[in-house]
């Protein structure tokens, strides 16, 4: 045993020039844009409003950044695998089976663990607390340590692409190929402690979300009142907390049989592999509602904003949501029908794998019914709900055939699988969220985003990804399976030549995406949110001032109808003001910024890190830090600032003041358009 | 049935259980519909939350038991390996250390001081002899040949039992740090928060044991 483990200078891919390159170019822009921090002198204001913060919207901003980085990462995993499958047709390719087998484990991972969950979490730190008339969530440094444990996971995974190499089993580590006799390298290693550390953020987060909606709500927000979202983001996070354990469970044992020879899932000592399966699924189906769940609550936000009409069927809609919460528990076993457990078994999860297709068949009329006889405006969120619809009805028609279980004997592990998820999870998932940050920027920034940019984005994402997963279809049902490095069969090349165009397509709408952001900044003052609601919302978070203030609400806001905002609207222009008279300001109690959420991940990358490479003296080291810190956290004594009762008017008299401002424009305009009548 | 206006409204709560009034909320239908509940109640109902998912954690560890107890590998089963006496021990020890850990809360209640730290130090010392008894099992067994290394059966096993020993040892490090901290900051609001969830965790922990001592030891003894 030497001093560094098993670290040496092997681990640095010398001889591989793509990870190489590829791996210093990530070093040397993270470097420039560290050192340009450091110049602009920026770095003091950003460890005091952000890397410290508490505050839930900073956080939410922050993990929807983090998603958004990683989705970049993510995508040029993509388009090395679509150029690889487009080139080797009786060919090598470009990528060597080794570093290929990296990258379509490596896109897996970091799509689903480090962009769909970080994105969705961070648009639910966002909003949720908002939407609930509330100042911030159950535990406000808990949070921050839920985010900077999901960032540390993020490094950990990138760390293996200059030190090292990820993993080489696909993004779940099936054993017995993932156990160390077949997979020896460190690159599991890296996936299981990198999961394991943003797995216990994401568990933390489940933790303070469902205490928050359940114990922190604005008077008279009952369970029937609660905003659409807010009945989703609870869903969703009570599908992390009893399914997260899961996982972290499973990733302990295969760490137990690679590091001390435990006998799990090994195919010696009596380990059972299948129980593998069985285990990672019970997590991994309800993963893919904790992520699709929230974008549906996106959704119906969007459709009933921007079609001027309350959410139809609001209690349909909850009955569905939990539904689905539920079933997703009782069909984990159709990714494994071919595991063999019997025609019996098989058709019970058969059966409830179509079931789950009720509830959200329910969703999408709801949606649908919203829309009709609406004022509809065809803002992006609303193009990128409609794209929804059409894009998620395909993909989850394709699940149900996938859920008759002779037809997935024929269909497993084929590209038109592949097609299948990408088909639900772009189409609902990642075009949610792209739908929820248009709709919520204004409210966390203070200006919107640029409409004509956002409008070629969308065009560019739908059309871009029917040509990319159109073909896989195809190809699909001609019998290719999924994770070809190489391939000599004719009738698919075309089918595959077309993907390639089809992810060139989507890479110019990211490139849109980039832009719109950008050119939106430029011009944002232009674009400012003087009012605080630009898109004439129905629920709470419209309320206040965009950005909102530290303590959202300067007086907790009544909750007298389903949709607060939207009702005080209606009330404050029937009586001609505001249906509040100025309150009495009393001064504000809002938790202290601290750093233990950095200084936490800190020690859990460094711990990860030694755990990897078995730098056993580091290892102790990580873990007494992380300790120390929890000890220094739990012995301060001033964890709560106060805000004035002075600042707290200042601030909300001057949202009052534009809410007055416009509702008397509002007004104006009204008696203008009878008197033109007239 | 009480009349509409009176303090029992339909649904609410009659034994007021975390529903004591606070500044500028006027009252609670039981359904968090007044208003946000004061922070005793969100601390140990996110507590709570966290106990849950570790409870589906130790359930994946009673799965994997179950489903592997056979897989012996031509090893040693149940019936040869416990030693019902030792686990009556241990038992004796968590749940007397579980009632001493009940003793503090109620000294904490009346913050005292002195009461608080020797049912703490009791606390502590029952759930030490319980860790000490059980790396006496682990030891006694690896020294056998019978380590986890040996089957499936003992895999699964060792990291069942071992999981709950761990969460009993990082328990005994929060309790250590709580004795510290109670001389050192009195009895804050925080603290007494803190030690809620602590005794909620250490009582979780012995429901945990009772399924283990069933599962394991019991069952496993008395079937063939």
């Amino acid at each position: 045993m030497t001093l560094l483990g098993k670290l040496t200078w092997q681990a640095i891919p010398l001889q591989e020039p793509l990870p190489l390159y590829s791996g210093l170019a990530v070093v040397v822009i993270m470097l420039a844009v560290a050192a340009w921090v450091l110049a602009k002198g920026y770095l003091p204001y950003l460890w005091r409003e952000w890397i410290t913060s508490v505050d839930h919207k900073r956080i939410g901003v922050m993990y929807c950044i983090l998603a958004g980085v990683m989705l970049l990462r993510g995508f040029i995993d993509a388009i090395m695998m679509r150029t690889q499958q487009a080139m080797a047709y009786n060919a090598p390719g470009f990528l060597p089976p080794s570093h290929f087998d990296q990258v379509f484990s490596a896109h897996g991972t970091i799509m689903i663990f480090f962009v769909a969950m970080p994105f969705v979490i961070g648009l639910m730190n966002v909003v949720v607390p908002l939407q609930l008339g509330v100042r911030d969530v159950a535990f406000p440094t808990l949070n921050s340590v839920s985010f900077w444990l999901t960032a540390a996971g993020a490094l950990l995974v990138n760390l293996s692409l200059v030190i090292g190499q990820f993993d080489r089993t696909g993004w779940l580590p099936y054993p017995p190929l993932s156990e160390l006799r077949y997979s020896p390298g460190v690159g599991v290693d890296y996936y299981c402690w990198a999961l394991q550390i943003s797995g216990i953020g994401t568990l933390m987060t489940g933790i303070n979300f469902v205490t928050t909606i359940l114990k922190l709500r604005a008077p008279g927000m009952h369970y029937t009142r609660m905003p659409m979202f807010c009945w989703t983001a609870l869903a969703s996070n009570l599908l992390i907390v009893a399914a997260f354990p899961v996982l972290t469970a499973t990733l302990a044992m295969l760490l137990l049989d690679r590091y001390v020879g435990f006998h799990f899932f090994t195919d010696t000592g009596g380990g059972n592999s299948m129980m593998f399966m069985n285990l990672i699924w019970a997590w991994g189906h309800p993963e893919v509602y904790i992520l699709a769940l929230p974008a549906f609550g996106i959704y119906s936000e969007v459709v009933s904003t921007f079609s001027n009409k309350p959410l139809f069927g609001y209690r349909s809609m909850i009955y569905a949501t939990m539904a689905i919460c539920i079933i997703s528990f009782m069909v984990w076993l159709h990714h494994f029908f071919t595991m063999g457990a019997g025609a019996d078994v098989n058709s019970i999860f058969g059966i409830a794998s179509m079931i789950i297709a009720v509830p959200t068949g329910v969703k999408i009329f709801n949606w649908l019914f919203t829309m009709y006889g609406g004022y509809v405006r065809f803002s992006t969120p609303m193009l990128w709900s409609i794209g929804f619809i059409v894009t998620f009805a395909i993909g989850g028609m394709t699940g149900v055939l996938l859920a008759v279980p002779p037809a997935d004997f024929q269909l497993h592990n084929s590209l038109f699988l592949v097609a299948h998820f990408h088909n639900v999870i772009i189409g609902a998932v990642l075009f949610g969220v792209f739908a929820g940050y248009i709709y919520w920027f204004p409210k966390a920034f203070g200006f919107t985003l640029d409409e004509r940019l956002g409008k070629w984005a969308f065009w560019l994402w739908l059309i871009g990804f029917w040509v990319a997963w159109g073909p896989g279809y195809v190809v699909g049902l001609e019998g290719m399976t999924r994770r070809l490095q190489h391939y000599d069969v004719a009738e698919w090349r075309p089918w595959l030549l077309v993907a390639e165009a089809g992810v060139f397509i989507i890479l110019l709408g990211i490139i849109a995406q980039i832009a719109q952001i950008v050119v939106s900044v430029r011009t944002r003052e232009q674009r400012r949110d003087v009012t605080g609601d630009p898109w004439d919302g129905r629920n709470l978070e419209w309320s206040t001032a965009s950005p909102p203030p530290s303590f959202n609400f300067a007086v907790l806001p009544d909750v007298t109808d389903q949709e607060p905002y939207w009702d005080m609207k209606a009330r404050a222009r029937e009586i001609g003001q505001l249906t509040r008279p100025e309150p009495q300001y009393e001064p504000i109690h809002m938790p202290r910024n601290t750093p233990t959420g950095f200084v936490t991940a800190f020690f859990a990358v460094i711990t990860g890190f030694a755990l990897i490479w078995h730098i056993w003296w580091l290892v102790l080291l990580g873990l007494l830090g992380a300790y120390a810190t929890f000890v220094v956290f739990a012995w301060r004594d001033h964890d709560e600032e106060l805000i004035p009762a002075e600042e707290v008017a200042r601030l909300d008299r001057a949202n009052r003041a534009a809410r007055a401002a416009a509702l008397a424009h509002r007004q104006l305009r009204r008696e203008s358009q009878l008197e033109s009548r007239e | 049935m009480s009349a509409p206006g009176s303090a029992l409204r339909a649904g609410s709560d009659p034994y007021h259980i975390g529903h004591a009034p606070s500044a500028g909320v006027p009252e609670y239908t039981g359904h968090g519909a007044g208003g946000p509940a004061p922070k005793r109640i969100v601390v140990g109902y996110g507590f709570w939350i966290f106990i849950l998912s570790d409870v589906i954690l130790f359930s994946c560890f009673f799965a994997t038991y179950t489903v592997l107890i056979d897989a012996r590998n031509g090893g040693p089963g149940p019936r040869e390996l416990f030693d019902l006496h030792n686990t009556a021990i241990e038992t004796a020890c968590l749940l007397a250390s579980s009632f001493a850990c009940g003793m503090t809360s109620l000294a904490v209640a009346r913050q005292n001081l002195l009461w608080t730290e020797i049912f703490l130090a009791l606390t502590g010392a029952l759930g030490l002899a319980f860790i000490g008894l059980e790396a006496h099992e682990f030891f006694g067994l690896v020294a056998r040949g019978d380590g986890p290394t040996r089957s499936a059966f003992l895999t699964a096993f060792f990291a069942l039992v071992g999981c709950h020993g761990a969460h009993v040892t990082a328990g005994l490090l929060w309790l250590g740090t709580m004795m510290a901290q109670f001389p050192a900051k009195g009895f804050k609001q925080t603290i007494r928060h803190r030690y809620l969830c602590f005794s909620l965790f250490w009582h979780a922990l012995d429901i945990i044991w009772i399924g283990i001592f069933t599962v394991v030891y019991l069952i496993g003894t008395i079937t063939p």
